[in-house]
């Protein structure tokens, strides 16, 4: 070890010299840990959604084919979109729920536009673990509340896309939409 | 390893006791880049590059790995993905430039790596294979700055792959099947961009494991140093850990300072602008050049314009790979017993003939092919082949060495007795 | 072996380089390269000063919705600017307001799919848009342009030497062939459909010249629009596009030398406490 004993010169004196030397090691050592955070944080957020990803796309759809009683299913910011042009029956059957028993209070009239309640406009995005529910399509099962049902673990929504049933734990998210026109309305 | 006054691991923590018991993960460690690694106590700054190369493949492979997670490798698309890269995944211009330059830096530091073992003869026994592993590094290296160079899909991407394979159809008779088999077609597409993609993500995890090799070798006979004489006892040398490892830490912040101030303020500099043009198979751009890291090599290609009993197509191609393929014989070509430079004064001064040489190469290669470049290219390649072939033989027989001194200490001593009164001078190393 | 074997390959290699060099050299001397009118006459680009410029340059904001307006009103008629989307203008300055008109109001539109036929349409483009280009494809680029593709100017300034001075020069170096020229290089006479200028690479180019008269776009900012200015404001423009992170990338440069500078300093302090009492 005698390289070791090299290491401890005798002209030195301890005590204050020793600690200065000290404290630049460590503030080196430190430094070098710092630095090496900070190249971490790009390379870990370059995983976050892009800007492209991120730039709020908007769609316009024309509603004026949709039947009494149909829906359509369409893409908006590449996840699905449900439109229904509900019946009066329907309307009735969701306005006929006590708000306060439902899992996620809201009427009808707070999930449609004023004037315009015929329109359910939803994401197809089941809030328990995102499956499409079914109800969108022509004779697909509506479930026992005549609304969507998503079949991936049973999750029953009502007319007004309210979960009623099963594991979900919210209504349908309504996206940000408004009419246009009568028959034409932007979603986004 | 091999010096009887290496320092023992003792595990301080018992956790680490605990691993050290089933895996000796951090005996190995300790004893490769750690206290457990005696090191001669002279080595100057040029013995740094090896760990700056280290870290060079380090931030490669970081930034590759995490570019690869948005590029697509689709003719169609690629060259779009790189400016969606540019342009909107976070960070994505910074990660994209400093792999592109942190290429460019890998080259550098290799280089250097490189002719500092030519001139303090780190070739020669006992390291011969230290040597050759390092040189297959180098190959796969150039293997994977090529692919890893067309995969942006720009003119220069698409004009050098296709120049490069080019190369192989020079063969006689199976070159021309060797070539559409390597593009998978019979020009750069899809095909071919898909498996450059493949190989470009493979080989730098090849060359990881090859510098694993390269490193082993090494500590075997331990490390050279600036005087080429052995290691003669315990005072002679120093623990890796912690004298190299702040010394390597100095010169990575040094290096990183660099490199920072080429991809923060000038990221293209040492690029092409036709790069930033995508693929057009119909349109060759002006001037073709590769990298500035290949330029002596490209140099030696273009020099022979002449068909001589074989193609001259071919005999540039047989003479680049050769230019490469020669200094795997170079422990056997240069068999001076004395290791370092310093103590060849003959050798010195071609050792500096050559560096000149090789950037002369360089310049040449990276200018239009055209007079007089061409011509100074070919007298530059004739010296680069003698000077290994011819003049490094003859030298190391003729030559008569300056005495070497006693001990890596006494020349250590013998520095410092000159340097009077100021013994720590970095400035003397 | 080896050595005798190198040997052999390094005279053989160093043989037909000098042969090849001879050769070459002889064939120099008997017939001298002719000299070409590129040769003579392509000029470097003029330096143009843009505030970009430099390692801690910024971009000039109102220079750059100048240019902008240049390119709109001028360029984009052929020129396609594809890899920009209409959402980035916002780093130029427009608010998110402005830049959804420009969108909605910008002439060319959008490929789309008619819902109720499949059958192509366009539609008005939305901020989250790339610039739609001019024309669908190269074919019916070069078809309306005399067979010349009015190449996409996004990363211009990148995919030229000098770029930003390169496209000044080009925009402001229209000019009638020098009768010297003409002298010299009889058969060099510009082809009908192509423009004499001295900093483009051929000293003929297709593109008829663009920016012709002051006043050809009037600034909201009540900048003069003379030719200079607009070749300069659309220069910086295409600065801009080719590198919209050029700001970040300054000043992150500026913290991450600060930091290595300080960080570097340490570690040679470092080094020094360490190997103090060792001579090396």
């Amino acid at each position: 070890m005698a390289t070791l004993e090299q290491v401890q010169p005798t002209d030195v004196p301890e005590g204050e010299g020793v600690r200065r030397r000290d404290f630049i090691n460590v503030a080196a050592v430190s430094f070098a840990g710092v630095g090496a955070v900070a190249v971490a944080l790009p390379l870990i957020n370059q995983m976050n959604p892009s800007a492209d990803v991120l730039a709020l796309a908007s769609i316009e759809v024309d509603v004026s084919k949709i039947a009494e009683g149909q829906a359509i299913k369409t893409i908006f910011r590449k996840q699905p979109l449900f439109i229904r042009h509900l019946t009066a029956k329907e309307i009735a059957e969701a306005n006929a729920v006590p708000v306060d028993s439902l899992r996620d209070p809201q009427t009808l009239a707070e999930r449609t536009k004023a004037g315009k309640e015929q329109w359910l406009i939803t994401m197809g995005v089941c809030t328990h673990l995102g499956c499409v529910p079914l109800g969108a399509g022509e004779g697909e099962n509506r479930g026992e509340f005549g609304g969507y049902f998503c079949p991936c673990h049973g999750s029953h929504y009502d007319t007004a896309a309210r979960i009623r049933k099963g594991p979900a734990p919210k209504n349908l998210q309504v996206p940000e939409y408004a009419f246009k026109s009568d028959t034409v309305v932007q979603i986004g | 390893m091999s010096f009887p006054w290496a320092n023992h691991y003792a595990p301080k923590h018992p956790v680490m006791q605990w691993i050290d018991d089933r895996l000796p993960l951090p005996r190995l460690v300790y004893n490769a880049v750690g206290a457990g690694y005696p090191v001669p106590r002279n080595l100057n700054y040029f013995w740094n590059f090896g760990v700056l190369a280290g870290a060079a493949l380090a931030i490669q492979i970081i930034t590759g790995v995490v570019l690869a997670m948005h590029y697509a490798a689709n003719g169609d698309i690629a060259f779009a993905s790189v400016e969606h890269i540019m342009r909107d995944v976070n960070s994505g211009w910074m990660l994209r430039y400093a792999h592109a330059n942190g290429a460019s830096f890998f080259f550098i530091v290799v280089y250097l790596h490189i002719f500092r073992g030519l001139f303090y003869g780190s070739y020669k026994a006992p390291r011969e294979m230290v040597w050759l592993l390092g040189l297959v590094i180098f190959l796969l290296m150039m293997a994977t700055a090529f692919m890893g160079y067309v995969l942006p899909w720009g003119q220069m991407s698409f004009w050098g792959a296709k120049v490069i394979t080019g190369l192989f159809g020079a063969i006689p008779l199976v070159g021309e099947p060797i070539q559409t088999w390597l593009l998978g077609g019979f020009a750069p597409d899809n095909a071919a961009l898909n498996r450059f993609f493949s190989l470009h993500y493979l080989l730098p995890f090849v060359i990881a494991a090859v510098v694993i090799l390269h490193i082993w070798a090494l500590h075997i006979p331990g490390s050279s140093n600036p005087t080429g004489i052995d290691v003669k006892g315990p005072q002679d040398t120093v623990p890796f850990h912690p004298y190299y490892t702040a010394k390597d830490g100095f010169g990575l912040g040094v290096f990183l300072i660099i490199f920072a101030i080429m991809l923060f303020f000038a990221p293209n500099y040492l690029g092409h602008p036709d790069n930033y043009i995508a693929a057009n198979p119909l349109s060759t751009p002006a001037h073709i050049v590769p990298e500035w890291y290949f330029w002596p090599f490209y140099a030696i290609l273009r020099a022979f314009t002449v068909d001589f009993i074989l193609p001259a197509k071919l005999w540039g191609v047989l003479a680049m790979f050769s230019a490469i393929l020669l200094l795997f014989f170079l422990p056997w070509l240069d068999k001076s017993p004395v290791r370092s430079g310093n103590y060849r004064p003959t050798f010195k001064m071609f050792f500096w003939i050559l560096v000149l040489d090789v950037l002369v190469l360089g310049y040449c290669g990276g200018a239009p092919a055209e007079e007089p470049y061409v011509m100074i290219s070919q007298l530059a390649a004739a010296y680069y082949f003698a000077h290994f072939l011819i003049i490094l033989p003859i030298i190391s027989r003729i030559e008569r060495p300056l005495p070497l001194p006693g001990s890596i200490t006494e020349a250590v001593l013998a520095k410092h007795g000159e340097v009077a009164g100021d013994a720590q001078a970095v400035a003397a190393e | 072996m080896v050595r005798p074997i190198g040997a052999l390959v390094g005279l053989g290699f160093a043989f037909v380089l000098l042969f090849s060099l001879v050769v070459g050299a002889v064939n120099f001397i008997k017939e001298p390269p002719a000299a070409t009118a590129e040769h003579e006459f392509h000029l470097h680009p003029k330096p143009l000063a843009l505030a970009s410029n430099g390692p801690l340059g910024r971009f000039d904001r109102q220079q750059l919705q100048r240019g902008f307006q240049v390119y709109k009103e001028v360029c984009a008629a052929c020129h396609s600017l594809k890899y920009v989307s209409f959402r980035d203008l916002h780093e130029v300055g427009f608010t998110e307001a402005e830049v959804k008109a420009i969108a909605k109001q910008w002439a060319i539109e959008v490929p789309s799919v008619n819902p109720d036929t499949g059958e192509p349409a366009t539609r008005k483009a939305e901020a989250a848009d790339k610039f739609p280009t001019p024309y669908p494809n190269e074919v019916a680029a070069r078809a309306a342009n005399n067979n010349a593709l009015p190449p996409d100017l996004s990363l211009m300034t990148k995919a030229r030497h000098d770029g930003a001075a390169y496209v000044h020069s080009l925009l402001t170096g229209y000019q009638d062939q020098p009768a010297e020229l003409l002298k010299k290089f009889p058969d060099s006479k510009t082809g009908t459909g192509l423009h004499y200028n001295p900093y483009f690479a051929n000293l003929n180019i297709a593109m008829p010249p663009p920016l012709v008269a002051d006043g050809q776009v009037t600034y909201a900012d009540g900048t003069p629009a003379t030719v200079d200015q607009m070749a300069q404001d659309v220069s910086a423009f295409l600065v801009w596009t080719a590198e919209p992170k050029l700001e970040s990338r300054h000043r992150t440069g500026v913290a991450v030398v600060i930091f290595l500078l300080i960080a570097t300093g340490l570690a040679f302090m470092a080094y020094r406490n360490v190997w103090s009492g060792i001579k090396h």
